[in-house]
């Protein structure tokens, strides 16, 4: 018992130190960031490259996840009687929550840990060293590229995601019945208002940010070692998806607060 | 012991001009005290060797001298600039006049060959408008002899061309010092020597000042007009390789052996 308590307190503080650090860490992005010298053309292409990694699995779940969550809803609706709502149904799940969060965590999953295992390696291999005694700044030429590029990124990952989910779901949608393209855009979006996709919008947003800075910041304190790297990689990820359900935890809080529910 | 260069371009009367100057140098990391009043001078043109076992801090003392690290206490100096109150952009400013071979390389994986050398070229707003970056990479790989692996990413090579590109990317920017930490670790003896002949050439084309840390004693042998024994975060021992080699003090003869 007294066991459990001491690791359970550990762990709290382990918690606490890794949240301080991390807040340091995002204080320090925010100093850096906007300050020159900007290192535009390692920014763009790491926006290419961020997209492009994460481009065909975010696009692949994605389609299945409109797909089957269409195919899971109708005997529930038929059930009720109301199989026509399908369309609307789905496209409130799909461009609310489960558009973002889904890309989100997938994004999490690939970009996060290759930030994480990039950087980390960087760190043990004393790269970035090499790089801050070669007149660059590595916080600024390394991880403000990665976590500006990772955030404007999301968002337009998250509207593309957003289309081949619905698109999943027309197929889905037509598995059983015959419905027009037209006519299930039209139940969509007479169903969906504009307030509806700006929140998902804005959060995709914090949700890149979350997890560009958290793979940096994983990255760039790797310990010493390759098993050092690993672990940078693998916690980038674990800590990026919690903050992923995190955020989008409080952003529901707030549309409800403001009334965009 | 060889004698220095007699063609060394210094001001007149300045022949024993000191370059880099660390005085009671202190730097602790919790409670391993790893330098404890190290002290140096590197005198321009001069090839110096600090000697000492694995783990005496030897690469901390290279990364204070550089700025990567900051001391606990104590002076360094290079070039007459105090390194520990140097904000970024001065750093930079000496930091073109230095080079540093990282023990580990410190290759950037990501990159070629080429864009490695170009790399501090372009980074450091080198306004070479005589040289083009062309030239001065292929100058570098052929100091080196390894002009054909321009094109090559640093994980296709071995571990002794890894080592001979890095050193090449130290002198692409032709500085004045050269940090070199533990230059032949890790290399088979053939090469390891190799290594330390082109050293001692480079030093000898660039006049430059080089301060190199090891404990390989073939290295010093080859290399060393000076050699400073770092024992417990001290300056235990100082003189020539012979010198040294004569010592009967049995922690320098622990290195001789
Ligand atoms: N960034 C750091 N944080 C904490 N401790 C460090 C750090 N860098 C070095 N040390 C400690 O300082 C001591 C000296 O390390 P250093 O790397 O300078 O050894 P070294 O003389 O270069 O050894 P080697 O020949 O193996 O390279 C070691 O005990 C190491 O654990
Ligand atoms: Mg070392």
């Amino acid at each position: 018992m007294v066991l459990i308590a001491k690791t359970l307190l550990q762990n709290w503080k382990i918690f606490f130190i890794e949240a301080g650090a991390l807040s340091e860490f995002t204080g320090r992005f925010f100093t850096q960031g906007f300050r020159p010298r900007y290192e535009f053309r390692e920014f763009v292409k790491q926006c290419f490259l961020i997209g492009y990694q994460s481009l065909a699995l975010i696009a692949l779940t994605a389609f299945i996840m409109g797909l089957v969550l269409t195919m899971q809803l109708r005997p529930s609706l038929v059930a009720y009687g109301v199989e026509s709502q399908l369309p609307a149904m789905v496209g409130i799940a799909i461009v609310r929550e489960i558009g973002p969060v889904l890309t989100a965590l997938i994004f999490a999953g690939k970009i996060g840990s290759s930030i994480g295992a990039e950087l980390g390696s960087m760190k043990v291999t004393e790269q970035i060293d090499a790089m801050e005694v070669s007149g660059t700044n590595p916080f600024k030429y390394l991880v403000v590229t990665r976590v500006f590029a990772a955030t404007l990124m999301m968002p337009i990952l998250v509207m593309l995601s957003i289309c081949i989910s619905l698109f999943g779901s027309y197929l889905g949608v037509n598995i059983r019945g015959v419905t027009s393209f037209h006519l299930f855009w039209t139940q969509i979006f007479d169903f969906l208002k504009f307030s509806d996709i700006i929140p998902a919008f804005i959060k995709s947003f914090f949700f890149g940010f979350a997890v560009g800075i958290i793979g940096c910041y994983k990255g760039y304190y790797s310990s010493k070692g390759t098993e050092g790297v690993g672990r940078s990689a693998n916690s980038a990820v674990v800590v990026a998806s919690v903050v992923v359900f995190i955020i989008d935890l409080i952003a529901v809080q707030i549309t409800d607060v403001l009334g965009l529910n | 012991m060889r004698s220095q260069p007699a063609s060394l371009p210094l001001a007149p009367g300045k022949q024993d001009q000191t370059v880099i100057e660390v005085k009671d140098l202190n730097k602790a990391f919790g409670d391993n005290k790893v330098l404890q009043g190290f002290n140096l001078e590197l005198k321009k043109g001069e090839n110096l060797v600090v000697l000492g076992k694995s783990g005496s801090g030897k690469s901390v003392l290279i990364k204070c001298i550089i700025g990567l690290l900051a001391p606990d206490k104590g002076s360094i100096h290079v070039l007459g600039e105090s390194i520990p109150d140097l904000n970024e952009s001065e750093l930079d400013k000496i930091r073109v006049q230095i080079g540093f071979l990282f023990q580990s390389n410190a290759l950037y994986d990501s990159m070629t060959v080429r864009d490695n050398l170009e790399f501090p070229l372009r980074r450091h707003w080198m306004q070479n408008a005589t040289q083009d970056v062309d030239e001065m990479v292929m100058e570098a790989l052929s100091d080196v002899g390894l002009v054909h692996t321009v094109d090559m990413m640093p994980i296709e090579l071995s571990g002794g061309m890894r080592k001979r590109i890095a050193l090449a990317r130290t002198l692409i920017l032709k500085p004045g010092i050269i940090l070199y930490d533990e230059p032949t670790t890790g290399l088979d003896p053939i090469t390891a020597r190799e290594i330390s002949e082109l050293i001692v050439d480079i030093q000898k084309k660039y006049k430059a000042s080089s301060l190199i840390i090891t404990h390989d004693m073939r290295c010093v042998e080859i290399t060393a007009d000076r050699v400073i024994i770092l024992v417990n975060g001290r300056c235990y021992a100082t003189g020539s390789f012979e010198e040294l080699k004569r010592s009967t003090d049995p922690q320098v003869k622990h290195f001789f052996d």
